[in-house]
């Protein structure tokens, strides 16, 4: 706890416009310049059901979660009693007078806030209480923690959009709310909020909003998807920045096309179709769908089809927990479709990654001629996040070997060049595409799923099969120059190193500073993509012991590390876990001490 | 009847016969698909469409399998089965010019590929949808598709205990906008009616009875050659005009003409034969095909058309100029358009 670095817990009953007052909250205080998460934990429902919000202030940008919180909101009856263990001791409780809770640790200072008074005494009318009381704590934290009520009027204005009549209600509440605080709350030592210079303008989103306008500044021209959590925001961002973004302003027409399709082996399909015709194409989906898509992945993989599935990640097998995070689908993704094959995966790790690799998998899939697969998660894709600007692409559109009709009389008439669909003219196991339009007489070709020659002629002879699958491997050693490179920190002492992806980079960077602060170095590397780069190879053999950190159960990446390296595999060590949350940096150093020593010295 | 063009000689676009033409089949010999794979090439020929303009899309069977025998100088896609329709949902998007032919059968469209197929049809992709159905399983060796009848015993199989999903009733619940049933031992029907689905704009499902002289020609099996021609009841004769041809249907008696004005122009003139038909009365479609089913009659003929139904190309707006050939300068946005998004996040 300290002067902007601690956290905050709200206990809410989902429907009731908590979202507003949480959002309001967090806007605040992203406007005062402090480095701010958000993160919402909810049901698999739409009204009625309990839902935890958190807030996690970090001057150093440390923004995972956090086992236990400083300052607790209670507003649900329901989970009053059992929010208590989320309070740090010593810890602040704000709690709805209504609710009456009995043995309330001596450790917790509790205040019990008036909600219907304070209501009463800010004239809110009485339709909209349900929605207002929430805003009682956002008064009472504003005062508590020092929010100025400038940055709360802003935050309601661009939430409501400027419109007065929801605006005034709302920060009345926030007013007399603030006011009652500060005559009768006891503030706290250092637990509150100093506002820092912002050396970046910085933004606030979420990773699939994030994720969508990457891919329609990557060119994207075709999306079909299928609604499910978490991935539903990705493609209907699509849809809500199509407008604004995606009209020629020519002709006026659309250059990006969404379908809504009737389930994902239609969605992925439309994608395939659409890929192979030359669109620049990409669905989104979540677990259960991604299992629906494997026939056809294994499809787009053997006919060499171009494109993007975006699995925003939430905790299987089965239905799940729909609602929470997890990167459970890692070793899925990786083997998904029969028979041997290979795909591409993108590991974007925060919201800015979601915006880079929107576009670039785009690139990657189109100059592979291969399904890319971008695993994000829960945590990243529907929760906001603070982050720079959205940096515009450096690199132009990379559309891959795509022949039109003088490309042919190109390569025929000038390179004396035979083309063949799958033959490969420049020996990095890529062959040259024509796509369906082109009207040059030696352009069509017949694509399947069976077995085919390098003139994409039906075939079931041993060797055309076996000369093509090792062609399709060459690509995946190319790939490995074209996807994005791990991040690594080093200290040179070589003796113990941590390895993450996604999401869960960022709580193991707080507990590489967490044990840092301990005297313990630790060095550091983030898998961005897979086929497994010479770097990710070159780390493990520098490394007496590297913990593979992430968030499934049995320790995927390192398995999938084991059998791409088993040279190495005694060196590495499994901190995993799924319970539906991310991981949180306490956690990551208790196992890290429980399990080092012995390791360590042995 | 159409004139008669010498098959040698080219056609208006300067196309032969022969330039329409696919890969010799591996499909068995009296097989009724290759029968309908001919008609595809004399309608295309006749229609003067130039192969290039055509794309063809399939499932997984032995239909699926006749894309490869017809239109070679056509991109084809021969996907995975009961999955054709999606296929051809993204890539017709690519270039609107281009004209789609999708071959399925009663096993790819009925059984695996139901729900594809009737979203394809209420989303009104245009679409030449072709179900080549003899009731079975020919590539896996003779099991009961869902088109089979009820008590149709097959060796190995024994008695088939359902009753069989109607393709044409299927479509025509699904708000098909052209929905067509023919026989492979009609080939003028078949060609006639080819003509009339590829000038449609929507998707036209033509459901065609094509025996599979393998496994399930019986005499007494309702897909096979012998029990459709002793049972089949056209609803009128067929014939396919293009917008600068004139009509002649031979023997021309007032009031037993009738005409559907197609979106291009171009006209099915439908001629009476024992009784009235319409094929733009929806309910009497429905009405006509439950009446099939109860009386055994292999109805064929148009059986429903509604030339104007909208298209999920009206639900965009799309440029002429194929989205797959727009410059990547039209595809990314400026920079100065992230700055505004990004001072909308903030």
């Amino acid at each position: 706890m300290g002067v902007n670095d601690f956290g905050i817990s709200f206990s809410t009953v989902n429907g009731s416009g908590s979202a507003t007052a949480n959002n309001t909250i967090l806007r605040a205080i992203h406007k005062m310049g402090i480095p701010v998460a958000a993160r919402n934990i909810f049901p698999s429902n739409i009204q009625g059901m309990p839902t935890w919000y958190y807030l996690r202030v970090n001057a150093q940008g440390f923004l995972g979660r956090l086992e236990q919180d400083d300052i607790q909101i209670a507003m649900n009856p329901e989970t009053a009693l059992s929010d208590l263990k989320k309070i740090k001791p010593g810890g602040l409780l704000l709690i709805d007078e209504k609710i009456i809770l009995k043995n309330v640790p001596k450790t917790i200072i509790m205040y019990s806030m008036p909600v219907d008074q304070i209501l009463e005494e800010s004239d809110s009318p009485a339709k909209l209480t349900i929605y207002l009381a929430n805003m009682v704590y956002v008064g009472v934290l504003a005062s508590l923690i020092g929010i100025p009520l400038e940055n709360n009027s802003d935050a309601l204005n661009f939430h409501f959009d400027f419109r007065k009549t929801a605006v005034e209600p709302n920060f009345r509440v926030i007013q007399t709310a603030f006011q009652w605080a500060e005559e009768n709350i006891k503030k706290i030592d250092n637990l509150h909020l100093e506002p820092l210079p912002m050396e970046n303008q910085k933004i606030m989103i979420d990773g699939n909003t994030a994720a969508a306008l990457g891919a329609l500044y990557g060119g994207l021209q075709y999306s079909a998807w299928y609604p499910i959590t978490p991935a539903t925001s990705l493609a209907e961002s699509l849809n809500e920045f199509i407008p604004q973004l995606r009209i020629d302003t020519e002709t006026g027409a659309t250059t990006c096309v969404v379908v809504q399709a009737e389930d994902e082996m239609a969605a992925i399909g439309m994608v395939v179709g659409a890929g192979w015709a030359g669109l620049r194409a990409m669905t989104s989906t979540s677990g259960p769908g991604l299992c629906l898509m494997a026939e056809t992945l294994g499809l787009a993989y053997f006919a060499e089809v171009p494109i993007v599935v975006w699995d925003v990640q939430r905790v299987g097998p089965s239905t799940g927990l729909p609602t929470h995070t997890s990167q459970g689908d890692l070793s899925f993704a990786h083997f998904i479709s029969h028979g041997d094959k290979d795909f591409i995966i993108l590991l974007p790790g925060d919201v800015a990654e979601c915006f880079e690799f929107g576009w670039r998998a785009l690139d990657i899939a189109e100059e592979l001629q291969t399904p890319v697969i971008v695993l994000s998660d829960l945590e990243l894709g529907m929760n906001i996040w603070v982050t720079d600007n959205l940096q515009y692409p450096h690199e132009g559109i990379k559309r891959g070997k795509v022949l039109w009709e003088k490309d042919i009389e190109k390569k025929v008439a000038v390179e004396k060049k035979k083309w063949g669909r799958y033959l490969d003219l420049d020996g990095d196991g890529i062959p040259y595409r024509t796509v369906v339009g082109n009207m040059h007489e030696g352009a069509a070709y017949f694509t399947r799923g069976t077995g085919h020659d390098e003139f994409a002629h039906y075939s079931e002879d041993d060797q055309d099969w076996e000369k093509n699958l090792l062609r399709l491997k060459k690509k995946f050693q190319k790939a490995k120059s074209l996807i994005p490179q791990p991040e690594i920190r080093e200290h040179n002492h070589n003796k113990v190193g941590f390895l993450t992806y996604g999401s869960t980079h960022i709580p193991v960077l707080e507990s590489i500073q967490i044990l840092e602060d301990k005297g313990i170095e630790i060095d550091y590397l983030c898998v961005k993509a897979l086929p497994f780069s010479d770097v990710v190879k070159k780390f493990l053999e520098k490394h007496q012991h590297v913990f593979v950190i992430e968030a499934n159960r049995d320790g995927q990446m390192k398995d999938l590390l084991t059998m791409n390296f088993p040279n190495c595999a005694d060196r590495l060590l499994s901190i995993a876990r799924c319970n539906g949350l991310p991981l949180s940096a306490e956690w990551i150093v208790n196992e890290f001490e429980k399990i080092s020593p012995l390791e360590i010295e042995k | 009847m159409i004139v008669d063009i010498k098959r040698s000689y080219p056609n208006a676009v300067g196309y032969t016969r022969a330039d329409y033409l696919g890969l010799p089949t591996t499909l068995c010999k009296g097989c009724g698909h290759n029968s309908i794979s001919n008609m595809i090439i004399s309608a295309c020929f006749e229609l003067e469409i130039q192969p290039e303009k055509i794309v063809k899309f399939s499932g997984i069977g032995c239909s699926s399998k006749s894309t490869a025998y017809f239109l070679n100088k056509s991109f084809g896609f021969n996907g995975l089965h009961g999955r054709m329709p999606s296929l051809a949902e993204g890539a017709l998007f690519a270039d609107l010019s281009l004209k789609g032919i999708g071959i399925s059968g009663d096993g790819d469209t009925a059984n695996i590929g139901l729900s594809q197929f009737k979203h394809l049809a209420r989303r009104n992709l245009p679409l030449v949808y072709i179900v080549e159905n003899n009731g079975v399983y020919g590539l896996t060796k003779g099991q009961f598709s869902a088109t089979a009848e009820k008590g149709l015993k097959l060796k190995r199989q024994g008695e088939n205990p359902y009753l069989p999903v109607d393709i044409a009733l299927e479509a025509i619940a699904a708000n098909a906008s052209f929905v067509a049933r023919s026989f492979a031992g009609d080939p003028k029907q078949v060609k006639e009616l080819i003509k009339a689905a590829i000038s449609h704009e929507g998707t036209a499902v033509l459901d065609i009875i094509s025996p599979c002289v393998t496994f399930n020609n019986q005499d007494y099996s309702m897909h096979s050659y012998s029990w459709g021609k002793g049972h089949e009841a056209p609803l009128h004769e067929v014939e396919f005009v293009l917008p600068r041809e004139e009509i002649t249907v031979e023997d021309f008696e007032k009031g037993t003409l009738r005409e559907v004005t197609m979106h291009d122009g171009s006209l099915i003139v439908f001629k009476k034969l024992e009784r009235e038909y319409d094929p733009t009365n929806r309910t009497e479609a429905i009405r006509m095909l439950e009446q099939a089913i109860r009386r055994n009659w292999l109805i064929t003929g148009l059986i429903y058309v509604d030339p104007h139904a909208p298209t999920i190309f009206e639900q965009y707006s799309l440029a002429k100029e194929p989205l797959n050939r727009l410059a990547p300068e039209k595809i990314r946005p400026d920079r100065n358009s992230l700055d505004k998004i990004n001072a909308s996040f903030q």
